[in-house]
Order: C-alpha cells, then structure tokens, then sequence
C-alpha cells in the first residue's frame, strides 16, 4: 500500500536493531518448534492410538505374560471383533546403543489390525511364508541402512542366542506421526526357540466394534480373567500409551516452563527494543500528527512496524526448525519421531505475531497519545 | 589507563528499564542451561550412587539388565565359593535377587507408574552397605511383607507404613521403610524373593541377579575370571557401579542433548537481545561518550568500560539465574529409565559447579552481546557525535 | 485589521482568544481575550519576547491545541469546537507547517518526504508525483529529489520542507522561526522563497521570528505583549 515506504524505511533506519529483533524472534520461534516437536514425539503414542483398539496386559505387571489361549476366550466376548497379539523381544542389534523396539507378532492379524502401517502385499506374503522373516519400518531401515534380503542378527536378552533375521518387507505409516522403527517377525518362531514360557504372549490388542462402548469392554474383559493366575487390565490403546507417556516424566511441565520463559524473554526484549525506537522517534511522530496524520495511523504504524519484525522473525524461526527437523532425530532413535507438524508451524507464526502486537502495544500508544506541542516544544 | 566505569555505572542507573531487560533475559537462560543439567545431573547421581565400589552385579552373560537375565539357583551356589567374595558371620555376602516391575499410582498424575519391586533375602541388607531400615523392620522369609524404599513411599500412593497393598494377586502388608542415601534403590519395594516368584508364576528359585560385596574393589577382576573360566557358569560380572552408569545413559544423554540444543539457542537469543539493549544504549548515549572522547579517554578505554558495564549486567543476570533454580535442588521427580522401563524417582542436583557453570556462561554472553557495541561506541567519530548528527 | 471590527469575510478570524497553562499549582495567562484578522494573500510576521505565547498562538491557528476560551474561524470553518480527529483533517487540507528544526523524516528521501501530506489524500500515484515534482521545483530542487535530509546542507532541508509545507495547496501556511538555524545567506534564500510564495502564489503566511530582517519583508508585523497581540508597523498600502 502507500504507507510502505513509509513502514520499511523506519525498520530499516537502524539495520542492526531491526535484524537483532528479527533474529530474537526467529531463536524465540526455532525453540518453540523444538518444543512442539519433542511433546510430539513423546506424546506420540497418543496421538495416534487407534479409537477402536484396546490394550490387554497382565494386571501383575507388564512384563508378565497371558497365555495364548485367551486369544480365543477374548474373541467370544460380544462387541470384540479382532484380536492380535506380540512379544516384545528386547534383543540387542551390535551394540546396547542401537535401541529399537522388536516385537514378535501374529501374521495372521497384524496387518488387520494395523491398518495404518502399510506393507506391499508381494513383501507381506513374503514374509509370512519366510519363519526367519522380518518386516521393518522404513525409519528403522534408514537409520541402519538396511535393505530387503538384508539377514540381520541380533542377540537375544532374555532368551539368549544369536538370532538371524531376513528382512522381507519394509512397511511406511499412513500418517506422519506413525512409529516407523519397529521390527517385526514371526511370533511362532520366537515361541518355538523359547525354552520357558511357551505358549505364552505379552499382551494383546483387541478391536472393538463401538468405541463409544470401551469402558464397558474394560470391565468385561477383565472380569473375564478374573481369579485366574493370569489376571488381566485392559485399557483403551490412547490411555495406555497416555499412562506410559506420564511416567516418561513431568515433560508436559518441563516444556511449558522452558517455552514460558522463553516467551516472556521475548516480549521484554522487543517490548522494549520497540519503546526505544518510538523514543527516538518522537519528533518524526510529532510532525506526522501536525501533517495531519492521526493518532490512530501512528498507532497503527507503530503496531505493524512491530507486527512486520514478528512475521519475519516468526517464519525465519519456523522455517530453521523445519529444516532442523529435516535433518534427523539428534537423540539418533532414541525418539519415536522427530517432525513438525503444520498446524505447529501456523500456531508459531500467530504467536510470533502475539508477542509482536503485545511487545508494541504500549509503545504503540504512548505514541498515539503524543501531544505535538508537547513533543515539539522538546524538538 | 583510566577507564570512565563510574560513568558507565551511573548510566546503568539511569537507563535502568533497558539494563532489567538485558538482566532477566540472561537470567532466564541461565536458569534454563543450569535446571536442565542438574535434571540429568541428578538422574545419573542417583543411578552412579546406586552401585557401590566393592560390589559386583552378576546377571546371566548376554542380558542387557537385570530384567532380562536369568540365573539358576545352582549357579548362585558355586559363585558363593568364587574367589574375592567376602565372607561375614552369616556366610559370604551373596545376595541372590528377583526384579519384577509392578504397576502402583504415581502421586503426581493419579496414573500407574511401573515399579522395580526387588526379591531378596537378608543378606540383601549386608551387601548392600548403604540400605539401611529407617522405620518399622525387615519382612519376615515366607509372609506377604514389603520394605518400601523412601522416594517411593514419597511417589506412589499407599506405600505408607503399616497399609496393605494388592498387587500381583495377592495382600501385602507394608512393614518396613528403608533409606538408601538417594540411589535407585529408594524408588523400590522389596520383599521376600521366593514369595515374589510364586506370586509371578516363576519357577522356583530363578533369579535375575545376583549381588556380590568383594573383599576390596580390586578382587573384581579376579573374580570375573573365575566366573568366565568356569565352564559350568554362564555368567557375566561386573562392578556394580559400571552397571548402573551405563543405565542412566538413555536417559542422561535424552536430556544433555535436547537440554543443550534449548540451551544454546536460548543462549543465542540472549546475546540477541543483549546485543540489541547494548546497541540502543551507545546510540542514545553518542553525544555523552563523544564527550568523554572529547575528554581525552582513548577508544581501548571506552570499549573496556562498556565491556565491564556488560559484564556486569550479564553477572547479575547469570546470579540471579542460578539462585532462581537453586529451589529445585532437592525437588523430587521422576522419570523412567529406559533400560528398564521402570519409574525411578531422583531429585535435581543444582550444585556449586552448575552455579558457577552457569555464571560462567552468562558472562560469556554479556561479552558477546556487549563487544560489538561498544566496538561502535568507541569508533565513533568525535565531532559530529558533539553536534547531535 | 487587528481589533475586531474587522470584515467577516477575513480569511482567518480570532475572537477572544484565552490561554491557560497550568504550571504546579500555578496558573499562568498566555493569551488573553486575542483577535485577529488575516486576509488572503497576508504575510503577518508575530514578534515578542522569550515566553510571550508566539508559538502557542501559531499551534492555536494550526489547530495543534485548543483555546481556553475564544474563536478561531478559518475560511469559514469554526476549528475551536472541532473533535480531534476533525481537526487533524482539517489540518492535512488546510495547514502548511514550516518548523525551525526542519523535521524532514531522515530515513525517507526529499521526494518521500514531500509525498508525505499528499498520501492522505485521494490522489493517485502520478497525481502525487506531478504535484511533488511541481513544489520541489519551485523551491528550487528539482534535482536533489531523490537525496536524504542527511545528504542536503541545512538551506537545502529548509526548502524541502516548504515543498512539503506547500504541496497540498493548502488554505495558508504557518512557520514558527524557520530562519532560526541557517546561516545569513540560507536565511535570506529561505526568505525570499517564501516572499516569492507570496507574492506569485498568492499563499498566506502566519511567521513567528526573533530576526528583524526577517520581520521587514512580511506586510504587518504584530507584537505579542501581555496575551494581546499590538501593531508595531505596517507595510505602505495597509492602514491600521
């Protein structure tokens, strides 16, 4: 518009202060990228847990296992309409460091199951015909390099030995926050080299067909097993990984605490840088009102000034952690996934712009309240 | 060379709304850099306390914790008669343990939290030298007894002394409460191992570790050898301190790696905005310090003593930083160690080192934000400074 | 001409006029019960001491500040009851300012500063430019348009803003010692533009100044003393 020039000459009278301002915004707004992707990949579980799915473990504990034979029992109850289940396996490929999560799984209804993790039906097939066969995630092959017909040995934990694998197929997620670093292989396999516990699972997964009806379903199903020696809880999938997620830490509360500070830092510094840059301006303001300019335009001057350096720090700051982002998980697989979503990009940017109207606001109206002979009379 | 500081220190004054803007942002940082560090400082701290020097954690060979390895009762029998294992008036100080995780309500959310439930015998308390029972008494072999570790009465609900708990299919009634001087052990519950593997449906007398108290720390290595030498045993030993360094590892580097990434951008951040609050200060002071040039002090002069104006800002912030966080030091939480998914409570460790670290940095970047101003402020040419151009 | 019973067909009528300043506890009399009469085509130069209330009458006419009490009636309009927003439209049609301290915005060119009042209005991009470039080269500096206030010598900021004073043609223009920072030789080219304005352009020009070479060129020279404005002299041709 006309007022342009205007607006960009004044950002650029001191070119130094405006590219601090910008770059604070720009740190201010990479941080709170990091911040978003971190919540995101610890709460990640969540986010994406299936609304159908429930989530059946030993009520001892986790790592106690259920007997194979409940796969049935469960499939009798009404309102259930699949049932699938995995053992974790918890070996270890070349060295401890290398962590990433093995499952053993049913091929008969993983796939079902899972909808969103997605194998090529020529791969699946593979697979299942393959007794030493493994599915990967595409994220898990990247980060080793692995390729299909790669044979990938990894040693056993609790059960120990060498454990050969061949990977048959490498499955991608629908969505973007899907976990792809799993390792999947036959869970007949793991059951035949065991020597205790066969016949044993560790947990299952249950589709249910209205998920207006889980916590009926919770309780049924845990009645189910009840004084048996293998009790049961059952959750919904999102409360399980929600409960799992909470014991990880307070980190909820540590990234609130850190993006706090960080925004209030912001908003003093450009606040203030902003009151210093009115300041020095007075007699240019003044002379605009005797021009004829009104209070309001000064005041909407000043604002989008502000506003202009917000923007720009803002999408600067967006666009470093997008790209840090891009870069991989620093923490190198520690983190299910390491992405930034838009919706956190546009949240950035609207509060870029926030701190940008807020830091003006008071500058913006000293200067709407100027009095010209009172500033000119200072000239 | 005399250096116009008094000036420097009576601006500081006068501009004081610009100086409390440089000072709370380094101090926010500061106190950011140091909270994260001594978050990891005091995970590792209670996990490397946890491991004593003259002890050795024996687990099957191949298992990468004690949950997930295996012994046999008869392998216990034959590491009893190893070499370097101390020997009390209750026989060596072996002490064979079952570790299972049980889920119990974390205060804080209301939601479960795994606990790493321990099942040990008597000896346990000998050969862990630092468990000591604080109130109540050690369960009784044979009963349905738990001793409760002190961070973890503090973090789960109903570990009180005196309740009764229900978890793997049974009562347990809380008779005990033991200090470990604020290692692992103290986010634990103990109880009677054999009690515990019928509970979990394990066969008898397996067990996930055992713990060895040495004749002294240096009998480890041959009592390593013996173990590896030995055909009949499938065995891996080492110092129990080693063990648990390498488990607070996950944790430790998650939180010193995106700790540092936030701690340095924010400490980027910063020096932008002490930068900027340095850079408005010599302009709207460019004709008093051409006068002071005009005065007869020299550019070196004028940069050191907007240099020390900096630094001096940057110290406040930096002490004000760390006093900030100096009430989390103590302050219980949580997280889970990864190698074992299990919940360990731990508490922030801010120490006099972290304080000083974190004073250190921010001078760092009062320097930096203070430099290049006062690098403009002392080049700036004399004359026209005077006539207000 | 001074005192009141002049023609109401006076371009710019005072009636009246108080000023009151509340200085601590007291209060002080700048103007008391002033009139004026400025025709079309004046040049009326204001005289007086340090403190006198020259350059609150000047912010008065140029609607800057409101009177205690009184009238000022300009073409016709009544400004002295007009809100604040009216009156700062008003001000952009019908105000010219000429300050002592030039007041050009260092960070735009002479051209952009001239544009300034012109983006107000209605007028399009090359409309704006046509009446730029015709005030620029009438104060003589048609070729310095794109310059910053920082690359002009003092003289040369002076004429800018009298372009800029001038470029919206407006109803007359108001200059509170424009002289008062050059040197003898810029003075006196500042002086004769503005008579130039004049005498060609038919503007009327309110001044306030302390130098009495300045002073000889206007056609009435009125003193301020004691809140009232008294006549010191008059050109041949206006009778008192």
């Amino acid at each position: 518009m006309r007022f342009f020039p205007l607006i960009f000459a004044n950002l650029f009278r001191k070119k130094m202060r405006t590219i601090l301002t910008v770059g604070s915004f720009a740190v201010a707004l990479f941080l709170f990228g990091l911040l978003f992707v971190v919540r995101g990949a610890f709460s990640q579980g969540v986010d994406v847990a299936g609304a159908d799915r429930l989530v059946v473990i030993n009520r001892t504990s986790i790592i106690q296992p259920l007997p194979l034979s409940y796969q049935d029992r469960l499939l009798k109850i009404p309102g259930i309409k699949l049932v699938t289940y995995a053992n974790w396996f918890g070996g270890v490929y070349q060295d401890e460091k290398n962590f990433f999560p093995q499952f053993a799984i049913s091929t008969e209804t993983q796939r079902q199951m899972f909808p969103e993790f997605i194998v090529p039906d020529e791969e699946w097939n593979k697979f299942v015909g393959d007794r030493e066969g493994a599915v990967v995630g595409e994220g898990l092959a990247k980060r080793f390099g692995w390729k299909l017909g790669d044979r990938i040995p990894i040693r056993g934990t609790f059960i120990p030995g060498t454990w050969e694998f061949n990977i048959d197929g490498i499955y991608h997620g629908k969505r973007v926050a899907d976990d792809t670093t799993q390792f999947w292989f036959h869970w007949k396999y793991l059951d035949e080299r065991k020597q205790f516990s066969k016949g044993f699972v560790g947990w299952y997964t249950v589709r249910i067909d209205d998920p207006g009806k889980a916590a009926q379903l919770v309780k049924t199903i845990d009645q189910e097993f009840a004084n048996s020696p293998w009790e049961t809880k059952t959750d919904t999938e999102k409360s399980f990984a929600a409960s799992w997620v909470k014991q990880f830490g307070n980190i909820q509360f540590l990234i609130l605490t850190i993006g706090g500070v960080v925004f209030f830092t912001l908003l003093l510094v450009t606040g203030n840088t902003m009151a210093i840059a009115v300041r020095e301006r007075i007699g240019e303001l003044a002379v605009l009102k005797a021009l004829g300019y009104s209070d309001v335009f000064v005041l909407v001057l000043v604002l989008t000034e502000s506003l202009l350096v917000a923007l720009v720090g803002g999408i600067l700051g967006m666009a470093l952690a997008k790209l840090f982002t891009l870069a991989g998980d620093p923490t190198r697989g520690l983190l299910p996934y390491f992405y930034l979503p838009s919706v956190a990009i546009a949240g950035g940017i609207f509060v870029a712009l926030l701190v940008g109207i807020t830091a003006g606001m008071l500058p913006a109206v000293t200067a709407m309240r100027l009095r010209v002979v009172d500033a000119l009379r200072r000239v | 060379m005399a250096i116009p500081v008094i000036y420097n220190m009576r601006s500081v004054k006068a501009r004081w709304t610009s100086a409390v803007v440089a000072v709370l942002g380094i101090a926010g940082t500061v106190g950011v850099f140091i909270a994260m560090l001594s978050l990891a400082r005091g995970f590792k701290a209670t996990l490397t306390r946890s491991g004593s020097a003259r002890n050795a954690m024996v687990r099957r060979a191949g298992s990468t914790s004690e949950m997930d390895s295996v012994i046999q009762l008869d392998q216990e029998k034959i590491l009893e008669d190893a070499p370097g294992v101390a020997r009390g008036t209750d026989g060596p100080a072996v002490s064979p343990e079952v570790v299972v995780i049980a889920p119990f309500p974390m205060r804080s959310t209301g939601t479960d939290a795994n606990v790493q439930i321990r099942g040990v015998s008597a000896k346990a308390i000998q050969v862990h030298e630092n468990v000591k029972i604080v109130a109540g008494r050690l369960f009784r072999p044979g009963l349905n007894e738990l001793v409760v570790g002190k961070n973890a009465t503090r973090s789960y609900t109903g570990l009180e002394l005196g309740k009764t708990v229900r978890f793997g299919g049974g009562q347990w009634t809380i008779v005990g409460q033991f200090d470990s001087g604020g290692t692992a052990f103290d986010s634990e519950v103990w109880c009677d191992a054999a009690i515990l593997n019928q509970v979990y449906h394990r066969p008898t007398n397996i067990y996930s570790s055992i713990a060895v108290r040495l004749t002294s720390a240096d009998a480890l290595n041959s009592f390593k050898d013996s173990l590896t030498s030995d055909p009949r045993l499938t065995l891996q030993a080492e110092r129990e301190v080693d063990y648990y360094d390498k488990q607070s590892r996950v944790l430790t580097t998650l939180i010193t790696v995106l700790g540092s990434i936030v701690a340095a951008v924010m400490g980027i951040g910063a020096v932008f905005g002490a930068l900027n609050t340095m850079y408005s200060a010599v302009s709207e002071r460019s004709r008093e310090i051409a006068t002071i040039r005009a005065l007869g002090f020299g550019e070196l002069a004028v940069i050191t003593s907007f240099v020390i104006e900096a630094l001096l800002i940057s110290f406040v912030g930096g002490a004000l930083g760390s006093i900030a966080v100096l009430p989390l030091n103590g302050l219980t939480t949580g997280a889970m160690n990864w190698q074992t998914f299990s919940h360990l409570a731990f508490a922030f460790r801010v120490t006099p080192l972290l304080m000083g670290l974190g004073i250190v940095f921010a001078l760092v970047m009062g320097v930096a934000g203070g430099l290049p101003p006062a690098v403009r402020a002392a080049r700036q040419p004399v004359a026209s400074a005077l006539r207000g151009l | 001409m001074v005192d009141g019973n002049g023609k109401t067909s006076s371009l710019i009528q005072v009636r009246g006029l108080d000023k009151k300043y509340q200085r601590g506890s007291e209060e002080i009399d700048v103007l008391q019960g002033l009139n004026l009469d400025v025709e079309k085509g004046d040049f009326v130069v204001f005289m007086g001491p340090s403190g006198s209330g020259k350059t609150t009458l000047l912010n008065l006419l140029g609607g800057l500040d409101v009177p205690s009490r009184g009238s000022i009636t300009v073409a016709g309009d009544e400004i002295t009851h007009m809100s604040r927003s009216k009156l700062t439209e008003w001000r952009a049609r019908h105000v010219g300012f000429i300050f002592q301290m030039y007041n050009l915005i260092p960070v735009l060119t002479a051209y952009q500063n001239v544009e300034l009042p012109l983006l107000l209005t209605k007028l399009s991009k090359a409309e704006r430019r046509k009446h730029v470039e015709t005030a620029l080269a009438v104060v003589g500096l048609a070729d310095r348009v794109n310059h910053y206030p920082r690359q002009l010598s003092g003289g040369q900021e002076q004429r800018v803003a009298i372009a800029r004073a001038i470029v919206s043609d407006p109803t007359f223009l108001l200059c509170d010692e424009p002289t008062g920072d050059l040197d003898r030789k810029s003075a006196d080219e500042i002086m004769g533009l503005i008579e130039r304005l004049v005498r060609e352009y038919h503007k009327t020009v309110l001044m306030v100044t302390h130098d009495p070479l300045v002073a000889k060129r206007a056609n009435m020279t009125l003193h301020l003393e004691k809140g009232v404005l008294v006549e010191a002299s008059a050109k041949s041709g206006v009778a008192s």
